[in-house]
């Protein structure tokens, strides 16, 4: 399940969601979340954009490729846009598997992937004003191990 | 007709998200180095956005547009 969504999200319901099938032994659950320092800055609250139609399209490809890599039995991403305030929920990525190899490494699979190749772009408000928050270098290197 | 989006910083380097664009027998390549020669702030927001055609990751920008492509200009993503 793909969503992108201004509205938060229950973690328990998704959960229930990865838990449906008798065969699943081991869930991995990720949630991002708006912390008050990034890059050197306090920060106060986050705007999120996106570009509809492509980053669905994004998701689900990360979510097809993970889903061909590990015996998965369910995937689920959701990615908040909009206005987020300070400790609000950004992104839920969860997997769930028989065995929990597969479901720990599909989650930071997506995770990784989510943060090189889907088109959300976060503007931070900060103490000082407004800033558009810059890519760093460690989540490109991360895609190397996959 | 081409239809071209902006995002994020680009968009607001350039102050628009959507230009349309007559000429549709250019390249990306030609359609960015058009577009950059609108002005400075222009080739500061053009000059290394990534790009994607009809929401579609660009690899080759030598690739041609046909009338009816959309050509979005971003910069990096940073979501997650």
């Amino acid at each position: 399940m793909i969503c992108v969504q201004v509205e938060d999200f229950d973690v328990g319901k998704l959960y229930d969601k990865l838990c449906r099938s008798s065969d699943v032994g081991g869930v991995v659950t990720f949630v991002g979340r708006v912390r008050d320092f990034n890059q050197g800055h306090d920060v106060t609250g986050l705007y999120l954009e996106h570009y509809p139609g492509m980053t669905e399209s994004a998701l689900e490809e990360i979510a097809h490729q993970a889903k061909a890599r590990w015996p998965l039995s369910e995937l689920i991403i959701v990615h908040r846009v909009g206005e987020l305030s300070l400790t609000e929920q950004i992104v839920f990525v969860g997997a769930s598997s028989a065995h929990r190899e597969a479901a720990f490494s599909a989650c930071q699979f997506v995770m990784d992937f989510l943060k090189n190749r889907a088109p959300f772009w976060k503007k931070e408000c900060t103490t000082t004003g407004q800033r558009w928050v810059e890519a760093e270098q460690k989540d490109a290197d991360a895609l190397k191990r996959w | 007709m081409i239809t071209v989006r902006f995002f994020a910083s680009t968009r607001e380097l350039l102050g628009t998200d959507l230009l349309e664009i007559e000429d549709a027998s250019l390249s990306v390549a030609g359609l960015r180095a058009k577009l950059i020669s609108h002005g400075a702030n222009w080739e500061r927001g053009l000059a290394n956005s990534l790009v994607a055609v009809n929401q579609v990751m660009v690899a080759d920008e030598q690739q041609t547009l046909i009338a009816g492509d959309e050509v979005a200009f971003f910069p990096p993503v940073t979501g997650g």
